[in-house]
């Protein structure tokens, strides 16, 4: 059993008295199952003794039937849990395991190393200390060994075992060890990994695992157990611990039992705190002084990273669930726009511009994540252009948060600078990410921005936008034919709006005049709102004479191919002179009107017009059915 | 190793950096004050077992000097052992902290018992049927449990917050991924949590806390001279005039205790003379079974647990 010692039967009371004082360790362990990871950590439980008898005995029965080592144990069938698992031969999800030894209890966090299990390795790295990588001997560092490694440092685990395993099966060759940890080593220091210990273990026969193995005389560092007993973590004397830094408390319940106390209850995740300190709640900014720190034990003199406490202040001010008390004189930062990295954690992909929640800390707010800059492959680190993120994908994102929140980037504190994100519809926790910094003002990006952009305008009208541009001579009819046009479009549901000159000429062009340079700038005016207003997702309809071939090129222009459908309302001048609605033509042979078109101003036919009406075979109401089946062929209208 | 290392030890221990049963608590204390942070109508199922002792333990440390905001739900089996009632009564009452007992009226009125119906009616009936039950009328929306990873290998992989469905299943496949310290407790219209604030400690971190927090738990874990019967390789309990004795069977009198605590005649008892908790502690960790070797309800098949955590029990 564990813990076996002479200490147990003998002295019972100091025994217990000496377990109180355990550390507490979590690492992670990474690798296929090829690499004899479930055989390491069934050997790790094994040798503190964590094996019960009866386990001992299902294990035997189960190595027997479906084990994969012949008549040795086979460790492994120690973890798979679920029976479909057992089944099929693989872990698939995290499993924790716990053990522990005279110097320390142990919490490992055991996941699957396939490529598509991404999202299982960063959840089990999130909570550990360490990392133990597995490296099979025989084949080196591989594709897997560097996606491993990469996570484990984008999850900020600064301490790493490399262990080379499976020694047995190459001679326990000193060469083989010296090259794997050579080739990982140079790897390691690309990704910012430089704290690296090499092991060379045999999870299967028990080499270096707990006692040094004397088939490896050459290898004099510590064991993997010794390693991990040892290795000093959560070290408040070390300067990049979050014990060291400043003082942050998310705020988690208000504590108010009667109207004489209102404490702050929350866990402690950096720095440490003593009644008398100065104290800045975030995101408000109010300030105040630590007056106790209260437990059910007692008041404490003072109260480090990892402790639950509950905080009183020396002054009535307001705080709530969702705040963060930080040390007064280094305060966190507070911003609602940020650069993170973000692991997608779902089936159904990540959509930019899609409202989200994410949690931070104790607070939960809304969030609108940008299209990924890049995303990042896993396997060659390379950078990726990426407009969505999809299962087990990590991207470097711009995010806008619906408020401020405060924060620290995540290098600095993995509690103030890491959230998760949710989906407002399932509830389902989607993704996850470390904050990187708050993006400064001319970075910001827009909530509106990114929630609202022409294909939703259009999608919420249920057709395209579009712009009818009706050209022909004064007097031909497009503004009979155009009001018709929108009637019959109105009556199908479609959004639409007339430009003509009558509405144009007496507003935002009545500076304008009927020079050719006038001429072009109205045009263009005209183009630039048929522009917005296809943006806004209607049909526009402009009825203008436009003269000028280049003019409707740049009506044309203004919007997207497909979009813009010109029709020439062809009259023979002398038919539009005869008409003469307005008077107009009267005028200009009157010599009273100066650049008529047709009489002293040249009229451009259209060369190919999407549509050509001639209307001196056709009624406007005939015309108008044309037009409106010409945007129905075009895709315009349903 | 002798008492001096011992002291030595102690005294190696940095004051600034806590120990794993300080971390252990602390993580404990901040899943209860997120769950209850963050429901509306949280409740702590109570089995009135050690576990269940260390939770209400955590529970009166986390919310202090406030009482814990929530109701102690006992989903009772009327087979307990009579000690294990009195301990509760007088457990809730010293504390000050509601007490919800609900028992599965269908159970009442068809009489079901562990002797003519067998263990798996049994306690499907009173307790995973009772369990939807308590919590389908008192419109619970999160239930806090003492289920620990330690116990079970299909327990390693459950969550701390963890989702049931409106009908109260378990769906190991659709578990929410769980990060750092950060939990997501929402849930969807009929959805309920279940919340597991011990998830990471082992059996004998619970014995150790126990037993340095001076924790009341029922005296059936301490030996002492009881009347039993031989029964199926184990030693059961006869607790009151309901047990039903079989042929031959005469109960005797053996100094016994329990390791788990459920309905006596489902669990088993093993001798011992460890009438002190640091006794039993002791003949803990040299014992050679594990802990629900003792449980009779574990061994019907291999996966046993794990189906009756998809049919809703825990």
């Amino acid at each position: 059993m564990a813990h076996v010692s002479d200490l147990i039967a003998t002295d019972i009371e100091g025994y217990l008295r000496s377990h109180q004082y355990k550390s507490l360790l979590r690492f992670i362990t990474c690798g296929s199952v090829d690499d004899g990871k479930s055989t390491l950590i069934g050997r790790l439980l094994f040798e503190s003794h964590m094996v019960f008898e009866d386990h001992l005995a299902q294990l035997e029965a189960d190595s027997a039937k479906v084990g994969t080592q012949g008549t040795d144990l086979d460790f492994a069938l120690l973890l798979d849990g679920l029976t479909a698992e057992r089944e099929q031969g693989i872990t698939i999800d995290v499993a924790y395991r716990f053990f522990s030894t005279e110097k320390r209890k142990f919490i490992v966090a055991d996941t699957p190393g396939h490529e598509q299990y991404t999202r299982n390795m960063v959840t089990g790295a999130s909570t550990a200390d360490v990392a133990v990588l597995m490296v099979d001997a025989r084949k080196g560092v591989l594709t897997q060994t560097r996606r491993h490694s990469y996570l484990v440092s984008l999850l900020g685990i600064k301490k790493i075992v490399v262990a080379v395993n499976k020694m047995d099966l190459v001679d326990y060759s000193a060469a083989v060890f010296d090259t794997i940890c050579v080739e990982y080593r140079e790897f390691a220091e690309q990704i910012g990994l430089d704290d690296v210990t090499f092991i060379p273990v045999s999870a299967l026969k028990g080499d270096n695992i707990v006692e040094p193995s004397p088939a490896m005389p050459w290898f004099d560092g510590s064991t993997l157990m010794g390693f991990l007993e040892d290795v000093p973590v959560d070290d408040p004397d070390a300067d990049d611990s979050v014990a060291a830094g400043p003082f942050r408390m998310p705020v988690q319940w208000v504590n108010r039992p009667n109207l004489d106390f209102r404490g702050f209850s929350g866990r402690i995740v950096g720095g440490t705190v003593r009644p008398g300190d100065d104290i800045r709640v975030l995101p408000a900014g109010t300030t105040s002084t630590v007056d106790r720190i209260v437990t059910k034990d007692g008041d404490l003199d003072q109260a480090v990273a990892g402790q639950s406490v509950t905080i009183t202040l020396a002054d009535e001010i307001d705080a709530s669930r969702g705040d963060l008390i930080c040390a007064g004189g280094a305060p966190a930062e507070v911003a609602d726009q940020f650069e993170a990295h973000v692991v997608w954690m779902h089936e159904d992909e990540m959509l930019p511009g899609r409202p989200y929640l994410m949690k931070i800390g104790t607070r939960t707010v809304g969030v609108s994540i940008a299209h990924p800059k890049y995303r990042v492959d896993v396997n060659t680190l390379e950078r990726l252009a990426a407009n969505n993120l999809e299962l087990n994908e990590i991207g470097v994102c711009n995010l806008s948060l619906d408020r401020a929140v405060p924060f620290d980037p995540y290098d600095q504190n993995r509690d103030t600078g890491s959230f998760i994100i949710i989906d407002k519809l399932t509830q389902n926790t989607v993704g996850a990410g470390m904050l990187h910094f708050a993006l400064r003002r001319s970075h910001n990006i827009h909530w509106q921005d990114v929630r609202v952009d022409k294909a939703a305008r259009a999608a919420q009208n249920s057709h395209q936008p579009g712009v009818v541009w009706f050209t022909g001579l004064s007097g031909s009819g497009k503004s009979t034919i155009a009001n018709i046009v929108e009637s019959k479009l109105h009556t199908l549901g479609v959004r639409t709006y007339l430009l003509d000159g009558d509405n144009v000429r007496h507003g935002l062009n009545r500076d304008l005049g009927f020079t050719d340079v006038d001429r072009v700038e109205n045009i263009r005016r005209i183009s630039e709102v048929s522009g917005l207003m296809v943006d806004a997702g209607m049909i526009v309809l402009a009825s203008f004479i436009s003269p000028f071939a280049a003019e409707r090129r740049l009506a044309r222009d203004r919007v997207e191919d497909g979009e813009f459908v010109e029709v020439h309302v062809d009259t023979p001048l002398a038919l539009a002179e005869e008409r003469d609605p307005k008077g107009l033509y009267a005028k200009a042979r009157a010599g009273e009107l100066e650049n008529f078109t047709g009489i002293d101003s040249p009229y451009e036919v259209p060369e190919s017009p999407e549509v050509r009406i001639d209307t001196s075979m056709t009624t406007a109401e005939e015309a108008a059915d044309e037009i409106v089946e010409a945007l129905r062929r075009r895709g315009i209208i349903g | 190793m002798t008492a001096t290392t011992t002291d030595e030890l102690a005294e190696n221990v940095s004051t600034a950096r806590l120990t794993h049963l300080q971390r252990l608590e602390a993580e404990a204390i901040h899943i209860m004050r997120e769950a209850v942070s963050e429901s509306d109508n949280p409740a702590m199922l109570y089995s009135i077992g050690k576990d269940s002792s260390v939770m209400l333990h955590l529970a009166m440390k986390a919310f202090h000097p406030s009482r814990p905001p929530f109701p102690l739900v006992h989903v009772d089996t009327t087979w307990k052992f009579s000690e294990m009632y009195a301990f509760r009564d007088r457990t809730a009452k010293e504390l000050g902290i509601d007490l919800v007992v609900h028992q599965n009226p269908d159970c009442i009125a068809q009489g079901i018992n562990p002797f003519d119906h067998g263990s798996a009616t049994h306690t499907d009936m009173w307790k995973t049927e009772g369990l939807k039950q308590a919590i389908d009328m008192n419109k619970f929306d999160l239930c806090f449990g003492g289920a620990r990873r330690d116990e079970e290998k299909s327990r390693a992989k459950e969550r701390i917050f963890s989702v049931r469905s409106p009908q109260h299943q378990w769906d190991p496949k659709r578990q929410r991924p769980e990060l750092w310290q950060i939990y997501n407790a929402r849930r969807s219209p009929g959805e309920t949590l279940r919340v597991f604030p011990i998830s990471n400690w082992t059996e004998l971190d619970v014995w150790q806390y126990v037993h340095l927090e001076q924790i009341p738990i029922v005296p059936l874990y301490l030996a002492a001279p009881r009347p039993v019967v031989h029964r199926d390789g184990t030693l059961i309990m006869v607790d009151d005039d309901r047990f039903q004795l079989r042929d031959g069977e005469e109960p005797e009198i053996k100094n016994v205790r329990f390791r788990t605590l459920g309905c006596y005649p489902l669990s088993g008892a093993i001798e011992s003379d460890a009438d002190t908790l640091t006794g039993v502690v002791q003949e803990m960790l040299l014992a050679t079974t594990s802990e629900r070797e003792g449980r009779l309800i574990d061994t019907d098949s291999a996966g046993s647990m794990e189906k009756k955590k998809q049919e809703g029990y825990f």
